[in-house]
């Protein structure tokens, strides 16, 4: 694995933190955008022959979607919310924080627990997206708003996304392709959804989702 | 050829339905593609398919269980449609028509689908299809059922993914492997697949299969999500959801046999059955609410069909045979408490008394699918909860065989209270509004789901018990 995929992995977890740590909802998806963008460019890092057709094509494909379709998605359902800041997430940013460093150390112990096989030329990648993974499983549940749920859904997603690159030069790339189509679309019906949990709400606080109780 | 028609069919009409401009007679594209699929289904199980080794779409003996199961069941609810949607005029139906079409497809991949990527596409395309029935209703509750469903189940396939990249890693480690998901050449690798990555690959899809199926502790959502959901959205979920993420999880076991990891995964397997049994049978007792207890219940029964992977041998038939009879008893309750529900405006069982004599053709079904969910004789869940038992106490697991006979007799007694006061006494003095009652096409569905149960109690068809037979053994099941 090449230097630039290296430093592009250590950015990824880096905006992971930053997400981890941001109360501004709009900031939140422009880190997003921004992690999206750095996800596309590793398929054409990540392995030595990166510069063939497919690896350019899923990284066009990642581009568009991660990079600039969903966060539009994500802005768009913001600007009809009208609301800027996680108020009072369940655990607080610094804590959050504090988590994220003890999900990078089990990550990277995890990670060297596990038989890669010799020639994935693997390098950073399984820690790191063991741990974008699993900030973005704890940032789903523990936040409150419903976008701030969706963003954590879509970083986990992205960890699930880097994992994929260690088998992806030998999937068939149709399979890369469904699965961002699959993610897309998730996107597409959380954001209607986020829409109509404003109009009723006029807030989207899932906390007040909470008629449903035993 | 069938192959194709039985995805492309109901994809198409689903197309057909987005565009057509009519409100009222949108939903007759419903049984007409149903039907199709159903036709077409009833071909493939009469002559079976041959294999076609290294397909991405092939149906085995597996594969046809599911598929069969999904095509009854939706055809009875689609022909229990039109009359709903009818009713329900005032909704837009266009997204709820084409959604529940496109969900038929998706789930057809699935049952198809030996590329156990492609397979993962299709059961996100099951899971996102289903969001929009369950917020058919459009109030405050149906849309937190739905935020709950959207983000559990997001996270439940998210998991599943990562447990095929483990699955395709398992494979590569091996001596000659290579990176590949799909089913034949994994089974052909079969012991020569990289344990640790296998190991993973199983815990992955048991939770993220498991959250899709509602196996506690994963099944928050469940309740929220079927008690929302309209009687024949219900019924699909219940049905057709739970069996593509169970069989999802039955390709990763079969593999896994293949691997000679079945021990591994028995501890597993049992403890999350008996795990949702007992959750099933405490929140039952106390429900107040008879569409989320049927919720509950299925929980129960998602929980029994794990337990008979858990105990190997028999205990795969008659998972199997479980996997029919539940599938049908819930068609046959979440559209019969459907009609109850829009007879009394009311779910709960404080204000609900005396459907018997309000809505008697839907009670007295009702009445019969709390019999037969139960697993009490002579319906077919009799036999399988028994099949179950047995092959319990075969494999000398006499404390497993014991427990589940008690969380079942809590789970009769706690049905029994809710199903006899539903039907029961006297009905509220306000008289039923009109054109809220019993019709043919609103009881004909469920009627047909009460005979089936009947008729697989009284006597497994040859033909059926050779598919079973068939499909058990690709788990490395014996007869019973």
């Amino acid at each position: 694995m090449g230097q630039l995929a290296q430093f592009l992995l250590v950015v990824v977890v880096f905006l992971s933190f930053a997400l981890l740590g941001s109360s501004s909802l709009s900031g939140c998806v422009g880190l997003l955008a921004v992690q999206g963008y750095c996800l596309s460019l590793l398929p054409i890092f990540i392995h030595r022959d990166g510069f063939e057709p497919r690896a350019l094509l899923l990284a066009a494909g990642m581009a568009v979607l991660k990079g600039w379709l969903v966060p539009k998605v994500l802005l768009h359902a913001i600007r009809e919310v009208k609301i800027r800041r996680e108020v009072e997430p369940l655990v607080g940013y610094v804590p959050s924080l504090i988590v994220g460093v003890a999900i990078v150390g089990l990550s990277v112990a995890l990670a060297s627990r596990l038989p890669i096989p010799p020639g994935a030329n693997a390098g950073l990648l399984v820690p790191v997206s063991l741990a974008v993974m699993m900030m973005g499983l704890f940032m789903t549940v523990s936040r409150l708003k419903a976008l701030t749920q969706v963003i954590g859904y879509l970083v986990f997603e992205n960890g699930i996304y880097l994992f994929g690159l260690l088998i992806s030069r030998d999937m068939p790339w149709l399979l890369e392709m469904g699965v961002l189509l699959d993610v897309f679309v998730a996107v597409f019906v959380m954001g209607i959804v986020i829409h109509h949990i404003s109009r009723q709400f006029d807030s989207i606080h899932t906390d007040r989702l909470t008629q449903l109780k035993e | 050829m069938e192959l194709l028609a039985i995805i492309l069919v109901p994809f198409l009409a689903a197309l057909a339905a987005l565009a057509w401009p009519d409100n009222e007679s949108r939903p007759r594209l419903l049984p007409a593609a149903a039907a199709v699929h159903s036709l077409l289904t009833l071909r493939l199980l009469i002559n079976p398919p041959l294999a076609a080794p290294g397909a991405w779409i092939s149906l085995d003996a597996l594969g046809l269980l599911v598929l069969a199961l999904s095509s009854a069941v939706f055809l009875g609810c689609s022909i229990y449609g039109v009359e709903y949607l009818r009713r329900r005029q005032e909704r837009d139906n266009r997204l709820f028509v084409a959604c529940y079409l496109f969900m038929l497809s998706a789930s057809s991949v699935v049952a198809a689908g030996r590329q156990l990527g492609l397979m993962w596409i299709a059961m996100e395309a099951t899971t996102l299809s289903a969001a929009p029935l369950i917020h058919f209703k459009r109030s405050d509750r149906s849309l937190e059922a739905t935020w709950k469903y959207l983000i559990m189940g997001g996270v439940g396939v998210g998991l599943a993914l990562l447990g095929a990249y483990f699955l395709a890693l398992s494979a590569s480690g091996s001596a000659g492997g290579a990176y590949t998901l799909q089913l034949d050449d994994l089974l052909a690798l079969g012991p020569r697949l990289t344990t640790a990555w296998l190991k993973g690959a199983f815990i992955f899809s048991l939770i993220g299969y498991g959250l899709k199926m509602g196996l506690a502790p994963l099944h928050s959502w469940k309740p929220d999500a079927y008690g929302e959901a309209p009687g024949m959205a219900g019924a699909a979920l219940a049905a057709v959801l739970t069996g593509c993420a169970f069989l999802g999880l039955l390709r990763v076991y079969q593999v896994c046999v293949a691997a000679g990891q079945l021990e591994f995964m028995k501890s597993l397997l049992i403890f999350m059955g008996l795990l949702s049994l007992a959750t099933a049978a405490v929140f039952m007792v106390s429900q107040k609410d008879f569409k989320r207890l049927l919720a509950y219940s299925s929980v129960e029964h998602m929980g029994l069909l794990v337990l008979g992977l858990g105990l190997g041998g028999g205990g795969l038939f008659a998972a199997l045979l479980h996997f029919i009879n539940n599938g049908l008893g819930k068609g046959l309750l979440f559209l019969t408490a459907g009609n109850i529900h829009r007879a009394f405006g009311d779910k709960t069982l404080d204000r609900v008394h005396g459907a018997l004599r309000r809505v008697p053709v839907s009670a007295a079904l009702f009445l019969i699918g709390f019999i037969a969910i139960t697993g009490s004789p002579p319906f077919g869940l009799f036999l399988s909860e028994f099949l179950l038992l047995k092959a319990a106490v075969t494999a000398g697991r006499w404390g497993v065989a014991l427990a589940v006979a008690g969380f079942l007799g809590v789970i009769f007694l706690g049905m029994a209270v809710a199903a006899l006061s539903v039907t029961q006494g006297e009905p509220p003095a306000e008289p039923l509004r009109p054109g809220q009652g019993d019709t043919i096409l609103s009881t004909m569905a469920p009627g047909v789901f009460a005979l089936a149960l009947l008729v697989l109690g009284l006597h497994i068809p040859a033909w059926l018990t050779a598919r079973l037979t068939g499909a058990a053994a690709l788990l490395g099941g014996t007869a019973p």
